[in-house]
């Protein structure tokens, strides 16, 4: 075990972790507020596209990223129509969303582009640059020090710092705010708010709009940051393990940054194994990696290490009384 | 508060359904227009694609069967109340069962392989669905989610399977050994031509009866009513003394063995082989299929009818108009599942609305001729 490798892992462990974490604090607005989500995968592979297919046409990463986020609250708010407005199935409008995204995005990718459902190739001011931190150059060759923030922290793109910096706005909003205990209070007893005075409707809009935005930008981070344009269902299942990550860490925002760390991590892993004869115990099975956050999540739920309540009035349209 | 008060059984089973359908095809056909494509030409191709001759109908009733067994699955779990979004996974490695049998028996005769591979892969699909009903049931973790990333696992462990285990040493694809031609579950066109060279097999008399045991099992045993008890008030199943967790991993462990038998239509009629990602999503097709209709074995049977030609006519559709590729399929498939799953209350109450306006004025015109008939 070299020092470059612990840092490369390092580095590449950040980088798998973004999408998971914009998009389990984008879950945890919505679950927190009572609404089911298991949607993500679709939004973020809407914003994903979006984002590409703007950034593509204008040669603007921003305007990509804005579209996705747009293209992502949309969705959302659609979703949410389902569930809150017409006190739908939250689970079977989620399983809805999610295949429309996959579906319309290969059809109008297909039909757009015609280069088997991708989007252009992105280059130069149409796709994110890693960002350098002030300093970084000057402190490399400080010992520890140096490693840490200008090989760790230093060199991501602008999204990783957003998802990061997304944990403890969170957790402030979430804690620490009128509107937070409000939206804590709608996902355990929307009685109790009703009764106050309080439009458990309207707070609910209001929690899933935040779950667009940042499902948005954990999609447009795929096509418009670390890749370079839209690939078929390119999300690849990362909105499970975001939904995922954030049941793990029992719906609150500090540990879901831990979770995702972890899973990005495995992920990392699993990319470094492939192939990779282990002394002692061969070659370990990379689907097994792969597997382990679906099965740490499962075990979870299952009581057997601590216990994941979820907020108590989640998957339960409100209807006031008649 | 407006009146309000159930539809009529017809409009309800019938009517409703068949407006939400409508609907998810209008904005289908809106998304074709918009891309500046003839949705009628569309239509028409899709239907001739799927019946117009003997290959297409073959190919739509190949997939009818699969679809068949999903929706079941989805089915039976919904009337107990449980949400099974894993019959892709439990369809997944209910390919193991079906291949070891059939790999194990392949040389005597496949009136022996067949039964015995369906009891293999119903055991093993029922067993990947009952971990999450056993979960549910006795440790109170929410079966979607656990299905959910049962669907993940089971993709992994398949992969494991596919490569590490069940692959020939000689050959470089990611597939099982062949089954021989003894083993195989035959294809309808050995007997009937007019199928052509389409993949539809004798697994579709076992959806059939399927449909038909579905139907007795629901609604008339002592076990479907059960069920159905659980599924509509779960506190009033458990002050009639029924066990609720017994009747979730019976329904959880049932779902999942239907689901299992998309693996003989696939590995034992269709590819012979144990292929990756063989079940190609058709587990999410099934939550349609069952939400359109209606957790009913013979709404499920037409569903499937339809949802079969939908996929069949949506392989042609892209040979005859480029621009409108088969995805077009996913997105009518996620607008349906949309309007009849998830916004169903978008036109029931203006229905209800309806109904009862009309039955008001055929009371006040019944009065009115009463009340001539009595001065008269």
């Amino acid at each position: 075990m070299d020092i470059d490798l612990i840092l490369s892992m390092a580095n590449a462990t950040m980088r798998l972790a973004t999408p998971l974490l914009l998009a389990a604090l984008a879950g945890l607005y919505s679950e927190r507020s009572g609404i089911f989500d298991i949607g993500l995968e679709g939004k973020m592979l809407a914003s994903a596209f979006a984002a590409a297919t703007v950034a593509a046409v204008t040669g603007n990463v921003w305007l990509g990223l804005f579209a996705g986020v747009i293209v992502s609250i949309l969705t959302t708010m659609l979703q949410g129509f389902a569930s809150i407005t017409l006190k739908g199935n939250q689970m079977i409008a989620g399983v809805a969303v999610t295949m429309l995204a996959i579906g319309m995005t290969t059809f109008l990718g297909q039909t757009w582009f015609r280069q088997g459902g991708r989007t252009p190739q992105l280059s130069g001011d149409a796709r994110f640059a890693p960002i350098e931190l002030p300093f970084a150059r000057e402190l490399a060759d400080v010992p520890v020090i140096g490693a840490l923030y200008s090989d760790i922290l230093s060199g991501h793109y602008i999204l990783v710092y957003v998802a990061f910096l997304a944990v403890p706005v969170t957790a402030y909003v979430l804690y620490r705010t009128r509107f937070g205990l409000r939206l804590r209070a709608v996902g355990e007893n929307p009685k109790a708010v009703d009764t106050a005075g309080i439009s458990v409707t309207l707070q609910r809009y209001q929690a899933i709009f935040i779950t667009g935005i940042l499902a948005g930008l954990s999609g447009a981070y795929f096509s418009i940051a670390q890749g370079a344009g839209f690939g078929n269902e390119m999300t690849a299942g990362k909105g499970y393990v975001a939904l995922a990550a954030l049941i793990f860490s029992k719906w609150r925002p500090v540990p879901v940054m831990f979770t995702c760390l972890l899973f990005g991590f495995l992920d990392a892993l699993q990319i470094r194994m492939q192939n990779v004869e282990l002394p002692l115990v061969g070659q370990v099975p990379v689907q097994l990696v792969q597997a382990l956050p679906y099965i740490l999540t499962v075990v979870l739920l299952a009581g057997f290490i601590g216990k994941a309540v979820g907020p108590k009035a989640g998957g339960v349209p409100y209807v006031k009384e008649r | 508060m407006s009146v309000r008060r159930p539809l009529p059984r017809w409009a309800d089973i019938v009517l409703l359904p068949a407006i939400n359908l409508a609907m998810a095809f209008l904005i289908s056909g809106m998304v074709v227009l918009m891309i500046g494509e003839n949705p009628l030409e569309a239509v028409q191709v899709i239907l001739y694609g799927a019946f117009g001759y003997g290959d297409g109908v073959g190919y739509t009733l190949y997939y009818a069967t699969n679809f068949v067994f999903a929706g079941l699955a989805f089915a039976i779990a919904a009337h107990a109340g449980l949400f099974n979004i894993g019959g892709n996974g439990q369809a997944y490695v209910a390919g193991l069962g079906a291949i070891l049998v059939g790999l194990a028996l392949d040389q005597t005769h496949w009136l022996i392989v067949m039964p015995l591979a369906m009891l293999a892969a119903g055991a093993v699909g029922g067993f990947w669905a009952l971990i999450p009903g056993y979960l549910q049931a006795k440790r109170g973790s929410h079966v979607v989610i656990t299905t959910i990333m049962f669907n993940f696992i089971a993709a992994a462990l398949m992969v494991y399977m596919v490569n590490r285990v069940l692959k020939p040493n000689n050959t470089m694809a990611p597939e099982s050994e062949t089954l021989d031609v003894m083993g195989r579950v035959p294809q309808l066109r050995e007997f009937i031509p007019y199928f052509g060279y389409s993949p539809v097999n004798l697994t579709i008399v076992v959806a059939v009866a399927f449909l038909v045991l579905a139907y007795i099992l629901i609604w008339h045993t002592k076990l479907g009513y059960q069920l159905r008890t659980l599924g509509q008030n779960p506190v009033a199943s458990k002050y009639a003394g029924m066990s609720n967790s017994r009747l979730i991993m019976i329904a959880m462990t049932l779902s999942g063995a239907c689901a299992g038998m998309i693996a003989i239509n696939e590995v034992m009629g269709v590819q012979h082989r144990l292929v990756l990602d063989f079940v190609a999503d058709a587990g999410f097709v099934g939550i349609a299929v069952a939400l359109i209709g209606r957790n009913h074995p013979i709404g499920i049977g037409l569903a499937a009818i339809l949802f079969g030609a939908l996929y069949q006519g949506g392989q042609e559709l892209q040979f005859v108009i480029p621009a409108v590729t088969r995805e077009m399929i996913e997105v009518i498939q996620a607008l349906i599942i949309l309007f009849t799953g998830a916004m169903e209350g978008l036109f029931r109450p203006a229905l209800e609305r309806g109904f009862v306006l009309l039955s008001l004025e055929q009371k006040a015109e019944a009065t009115a001729r009463a009340t001539v008939d009595s001065e008269s």
